[in-house]
């Protein structure tokens, strides 16, 4: 699959920066990709940026009082809410700028938070902040259910993955509804920039957060973060899922630009589901009726993407 | 200059003079006038301010624990559903120690639906972490809501100052607004100790284990007791400068009185009528007016009802299966006094029924027949 990533150059390794602002030490299990994802972001915003974090995995592992990971200040404001104290921040530092208290300089403000942070309980305070159009970036880091707690489902569980709330049963298969889809949700209140990203894709999920911190007014990114832990998944083995959830289609990247779709990496043929299936214990008990069930609907899902790029294009 | 004002117009006017520099509020009755007044000044340029319509109350708070954060002055207003929805990030607020200052209009909660006056709704709020001061007209909102950022940006506290729905939200007086020049000099821009700052990052509210918990709190509770002394401090240099002044508590006709009726909000006013009265027919009869309820300024109740026979207290509230919640923290703070008066609590009043002169003298009428009261809590002024 390297072919795919040409575009990228094999030379954008170094020019990253060797500065770290997410630093190690923290408390996330072995083979966290979300750890992964959130030192990508932090290397991508770099300094001169204010972290709004909800309760979450991130929250829990990265600050336990009087230790922090973080080394651009951050504030979490319960779970919720992670948007709204983002755009009260990004409002706040307007406000002090103008009247000359700091400073006239861009800063970053990020509000980062789960799956169930976001497409759960968090959705109504981030549809507000998009809305009202803030000048910030929020970015989702989706394990697919509420892990922090013990694995428990939400709206961004995929369908028929195992969890404590949605366990395979003798008579109900797992998770019985479809994965709500955030970005689609996201792009629908017309906001300038929409991408998804994988920390197995790491220039990429750089690339779309320097993007999304650039452009003026709301950017919404959402990032498939293997959780082992979670998943039922050799830690070894997260970054590979990643790579698998992007190839088989399950989780394709792509970037919503002033409404112009487009994909990041254009598969002209998508792996069997099967593949990404297999490695992980939340999806052992799936018959192949469901297995074959979830493939043609990746496959429309993923027909439908390709139309919108399409429909999109310019000119 | 002297306006006529409604008591929403006059928290306007404050926080036009305090200098909010974020505002954050989503519309609810009775509050919503005070948005709209807000959003008019804001219009027209002459608020200079951030202003966010937020899609709920629970993101007003959220939105402006996050700019007081970064160090702005910050702003809010809500009323009963408002701010029981709110009520989570009342704690994060407090807890986060930020000096944001927020008007609650008191109106009855649901069920059934009720939009008129009823302290119930900031009174729920009590263990939220809040200095909660309540007014009787609408000089005295102008007032304490200048006087709220002072207190909350010395103690690092936020404050709630509360006023009754109609009766003061929507009723329009006389009333005196400060020159900006001097509320400038009294109250100058907002300096925080810590914010969020790119040149000096720290990570706020992480996870605190029981090694520490506890001594946030007992911080937090010491700030309280501090906010009294504090409170009374800046009353009292507010007054020097415009020649009003409110204390803590206010006692009325209370010399030599043998029986004190203590009352919160607009009740007083009326009170202040039928005491007065009633002083004239000879009747040693005093009144004691509560402003601030948290922290509760427990020696200052003491002290006014010290060598008093009886009190009466008027509760426009209800904490069910207790009684009045005003008459439960002074027979707390009475209780462990050698010479204690007797304390009568009433409830009256509720979802905004007027609390009316006779309904004051019945409260004193009963008080004076009485050696105790007949039951815990009585109603008064029920439909027969």
């Amino acid at each position: 699959m390297d072919k795919y990533l040409d575009r990228l150059g094999i030379y954008a390794a170094r020019l990253v920066s060797q500065k770290e602002y997410f630093v190690p030490g923290h408390r996330a299990c072995q083979g966290c990709a979300e750890a992964l994802a959130v030192r990508l972001m932090s290397k991508a915003s770099r300094t001169n940026t204010v972290i709004a974090c909800a309760t979450g995995c991130i929250e829990i592992f990265s600050s336990p009082f009087p230790l922090t990971s973080w080394m651009v200040p951050g504030i979490h404001v319960a779970f919720e809410n992670t948007a709204a104290v983002a755009s009260g921040i990004e409002s706040g530092l307007k406000a002090i700028m103008r009247k000359g208290r700091i400073p006239l300089k861009k800063i970053n403000v990020v509000g980062i938070a789960g799956d169930g942070g976001t497409s759960d309980i968090g959705l109504q305070a981030l549809s507000g902040a998009l809305e009202r159009g803030h000048n910030m970036v929020y970015v989702c880091f989706d394990n697919e259910a509420y892990m922090n707690t013990g694995i428990q489902r939400s709206s961004s569980t995929p369908f028929g993955a195992s969890t404590t709330t949605s366990p395979a049963g003798k008579v109900v298969p797992g998770q019985t509804t479809w994965k709500k889809n955030m970005p689609e949700i996201a792009a629908a209140h017309d906001i300038p920039y929409v991408a998804t990203a994988c920390p197995s894709y790491p220039f990429d999920l750089m690339e779309k957060v320097r993007k999304a911190a650039e452009i003026e007014g709301p950017a919404y990114i959402h990032i498939l973060s293997v959780c082992p832990t979670g998943w039922r998944l050799p830690p070894e083995l997260s970054i590979h899922a990643g790579r698998l959830a992007v190839e088989t289609g399950v989780f394709p990247l792509y970037e919503v630009e002033r409404g112009r779709y487009k994909l990041s990496i254009d598969l002209p043929e998508l792996r069997p589901v099967q593949e990404y299936f297999r490695i992980q214990g939340r999806f052992r008990h799936l018959t192949e009726e469901m297995v074959n069930k979830i493939q043609r609907r990746v496959r429309e899902e993923y027909e439908k993407l390709k139309k919108k790029v399409m429909m999109t294009r310019e000119g | 200059m002297r306006k006529v004002l409604t008591g929403n117009q006059a928290v306007a006017y404050g926080v036009f003079l305090s200098r909010a520099e974020v505002i954050s509020a989503y519309p609810i009755t009775p509050q919503t006038t005070i948005m709209e007044n807000l959003a008019e000044l804001w219009a027209d340029g002459v608020l200079e301010a951030k202003f966010l319509r937020v899609e709920s109350e629970h993101s007003a708070m959220a939105s402006i624990i996050g700019a007081s954060m970064v160090g702005a002055r910050t702003f809010t207003a809500t009323s009963s559903q408002g701010l029981a929805l709110m009520h989570e990030m009342l704690h994060w607020a407090a807890g986060a120690r930020l000096p944001i200052v927020m008007v609650n209009v008191n109106r009855a909660l649901g069920a059934p639906w009720n939009i008129w006056s009823d302290q119930t709704d900031s009174l729920s709020q009590r263990d939220t972490g809040w200095i909660q001061l309540y007014c009787e007209n609408n000089q005295e909102v102008l007032d304490t809501i200048i006087q709220a950022y002072m207190i909350a940006e010395t103690v690092s506290i936020p404050v709630m100052v509360v006023l009754d729905a109609f009766f003061l939200s929507h009723t329009s007086e006389v009333v005196e607004i400060p020159e900006g020049g001097e509320v400038e000099k009294f109250l100058p821009p907002y300096r925080p100790r810590y914010r969020l700052d790119v040149n000096d990052p720290h990570s706020f509210n992480l996870m605190v284990s029981p090694d520490y918990y506890q001594e946030f709190r007992y911080k937090i509770q010491m700030a309280m007791e501090e906010a009294k002394v504090v409170a009374e401090e800046v009353d009292g240099r507010f007054a020097k400068v415009f020649s009003r002044g409110y204390g803590l508590v206010e006692d009325y006709l209370c010399d030599e009185a043998e029986l004190i009726l203590v009352t919160t909000g607009t009740v007083t006013s009326t009170s202040r009528q039928v005491i007065s009265q009633l002083r004239q027919k000879g009747q040693r009869v005093g009144l004691l007016k509560i402003k601030m309820f948290r922290p509760f300024p427990v020696q200052e109740v003491r002290a006014h009802l010290k060598g008093v026979q009886k009190v009466a207290v008027i509760d426009r509230n209800i904490s069910f299966g207790c009684g009045g919640i005003f008459a439960q923290e002074i027979k707390a703070a009475l209780c462990d006094q050698g010479e204690r008066p007797q304390v009568f609590s009433f409830v009256t009043g509720l979802g905004g029924r007027d609390i009316t002169p006779s309904v004051i003298s019945e409260v004193i009428e009963y008080t004076r027949r009485n050696d105790r009261p007949e039951k815990e809590v009585i109603w008064v002024g029920m439909r027969g």
